[in-house]
């Protein structure tokens, strides 16, 4: 049961009291982990290490010493992040067995605040993608592929099919992490988020995903896309939780320049009960071609329920929204093509034998070590680059950023608090599917509601809000102003309260060693 | 129009990375096509834009002053080739082959 329940309100007091010890808890992450196996959501699981960081949480507990509500819990990482010791692979051939020197800082917090680590999770290649489909270690699978709500809405199969051949996407980049939480096999995880990749898996997954503010929390140690929109994500299974590990990792990093310097005070979210000194805003461009009429239906819903609620709700417009992801297309290549210089097999990760040049090692080692979709952006990038084109392609494209940002701010300048989106065109769609097309439409079609928060810096976060007809999550997105992580958290908080978002059953998996879960039905939305 | 072959050799150098075969010159095509969406924006008297936080943050510099360092043999634990304390390299100065020298796929096209 321990499990199940929000950390500040039911697991650190059941830490606490003794209910339930550290090592219990990570004993029963890592069995979980091993009968989840075939979602493929860890790359490594660090056993050792995990009990260890577990016993040494006992101990404090035992001795009265806690270090804070995170002391005991089970977390995981994305694998782009450093973590000392253990292998960072970013599900790359050009970084397999490489063993990170030293943690990135938000793994340095979690650890000193007595996180217990099991192990880092499943990804797009260098975090490029929006399936989680596109690592060399294979695609990760939506937990809820397995749940009672989405067999029991699935078209029944012909016995000469394989039971699981309809399973579902988890969406990208961070799958690996949203499909951890989501199997409760960790109680948060660290994902990352350049254009959605921690609010698009959070949403397939039916988990809360956090794109904190461009500079609230430090870049050092996470091998980095797009120095100027990459962001450290948070995933857990309720906004309450999110709220407890930004206060974990937020604040200045003199390792990362480009944290702002301000104090940062963690908070306690409040119970919102009053939301009619509240304005939310509708942008209209948000309803994108593509967009599946229920989650179209869903939204309007939402709007409603605000409204009904007694809040301000406005349609508004962000006029330069369908330039967003041309505009991310070239950012995002041209600054790919400059961070992935680094890796030419001289001082770590994947080294080619050609011995002739160093140019022709370089070469070799690029060739082997990273795939199609990497390749293909760091020459599409280059190509922006080069002197010809520098002017027209990439100098434009961070004016239109600045247009992009900018509609933001006037937006926000009208009086309006917090903007309610969608946060997917449709539910997760089944992996046969999803890989008929290319990774670059993929990643254009799916970003579009999710990148231009990164384009102007501003925190936003993925709700589950309800089940598809296809008994899939469907979540919905709200962009705050900038820094205001408290204010867009509670009234996630409040619309997470209203909805009721179902608890998932997953079901025994015949082919495999899985226990059931037995869960109280809690009303749903839809 | 296309993408010259002179031009995807240039970037094949720049990038040290390969297209491999033909579609990987059509992907870059079609980023190209894609790309070329931005010149319907009109964009006169619009600075570009660096940073999101250029209003708030200046970029500073801290003291020259040594806080960390003396990890050498962990540095380079990771490396393949190394020799006492260097990283070892193949010869430098040889340049790449040129185009018309290479068993490349560029050469057919």
């Amino acid at each position: 049961a321990a499990l199940k329940g929000g950390l500040r309100s039911q697991v650190s007091a059941a830490l606490k009291e003794g209910r339930v010890t550290p090592t219990e808890l990570c004993q029963r992450c890592l069995a979980l982990i091993k009968s989840t196996k075939f979602l493929n959501a860890y790359i490594t699981v660090a056993e050792e290490t995990a009990l260890k960081q577990a016993r040494e949480s006992e101990e404090r507990y035992k001795r009265g010493q806690s270090l804070g509500i995170l002391d005991g819990i089970p977390v995981a990482v994305k694998d782009n992040f450093n973590t000392a010791g253990i292998e960072t692979t970013c599900a790359s051939n050009m970084l397999k067995g490489y063993i990170s020197p030293y943690n990135a800082t938000v793994v340095q917090k979690l650890l000193d605040q007595g996180a217990v680590l099991l192990g880092k999770t499943n990804l797009d290649e260098f975090a490029m993608g929006s399936g989680s489909t596109d690592g060399v270690f294979g695609p990760v699978r939506n937990p809820w592929s397995y749940s009672k709500q989405y067999k029991e809405k699935s078209v029944p199969k012909s016995h000469s099919e394989d039971e699981d051949s309809n399973w579902v996407i988890t969406g990208g980049s961070s799958g690996g992490s949203a499909a951890a939480v989501s199997s409760f096999t960790c109680f948060a995880a660290l994902g990352s988020d350049t254009g959605g990749s921690t609010r698009n898996p959070a949403a397939h997954c039916g988990v809360v995903g956090l794109k904190p503010t461009y500079g609230l929390i430090s870049r050092h140690g996470l091998i980095p896309l797009v120095n100027s929109m990459d962001v450290p994500g948070i995933l857990t299974r309720c906004v309450d939780d999110a709220a407890v590990l930004l206060g974990s990792l937020a604040g200045h990093d003199p390792k990362d320049s480009t944290t702002i310097q301000d104090d940062f005070k963690p908070f306690e979210l409040p119970n919102l009960t009053d939301v009619s000194k509240l304005s939310i805003g509708i942008p209209k461009e948000y309803h994108a071609p593509g967009l599946s009429s229920e989650i179209l239906a869903l939204w309007s819903k939402a709007a409603d329920l605000f409204k009904n609620a007694g809040a301000k709700v406005v349609e508004v417009s962000l006029p330069h929204t369908r330039y967003s992801i041309v505009c991310y297309h070239v950012l995002c290549t041209a600054e790919v093509a400059s961070n992935m210089a680094r890796f030419d097999g001289l001082e770590y990760g994947h080294r080619s034998d050609k011995k002739e040049s160093t140019e022709s090692m370089y070469a070799a080692t690029r060739r082997e070590g990273f795939n199609d979709v990497v390749r293909g952006r760091i020459l599409s990038g280059n190509y922006f680059l080069l002197k010809q084109n520098y002017e027209k392609y990439f100098v434009k494209a961070l004016k239109v950023r600045r247009l992009i940002a900018n509609d933001f701010v006037k937006v926000f300048r009208s009086g309006v608090d917090i903007l309610l989106t969608p946060t997917t065109l449709s539910d997760a769609a089944p992996y046969m599917e999803f890989i008929q097309e290319d990774n670059r439409t993929r990643s254009a079609q799916d970003d579009i509601l999710t990148q231009a928060a990164n384009m102007a810096g501003l925190p936003a976060i993925n709700v589950p809000t309800a089940l598809s007809a296809r008994g899939l999550p469907l979540g919905l997105q709200f962009i705050g102003r900038s820094f205001q992580e408290k204010q867009l958290l509670t009234v996630a908080k409040w619309f997470e309260k209203q909805v009721q978002f179902p608890v998932i059953q997953l079901e025994e998996v015949k082919r495999h060693d899985s226990s059931v879960f037995q869960h109280q039905k809690s009303a749903s939305f839809s | 129009q296309k993408v010259s072959v002179e031009v995807l050799g240039h970037l094949e150098h720049l990038a040290l990375v390969d297209f491999r075969d033909s579609e990987g010159v059509e992907r870059l095509q079609k980023a190209i096509q894609f790309a070329d969406q931005l010149h319907e924006v009109n964009t006169d008297g619009v600075e570009p834009m660096d940073s999101v936080l250029e209003d708030r943050w200046c970029l500073y510099l801290r003291e020259d002053d040594v806080t960390e360092g003396n990890c050498t043999k962990e540095l380079l634990e990771n490396a393949r080739e190394k020799v006492e304390e260097y990283f070892v390299a193949p010869p430098g100065n040889i340049p790449l082959p040129k185009l018309e020298e290479q068993d490349t796929f560029l050469q057919g096209s």
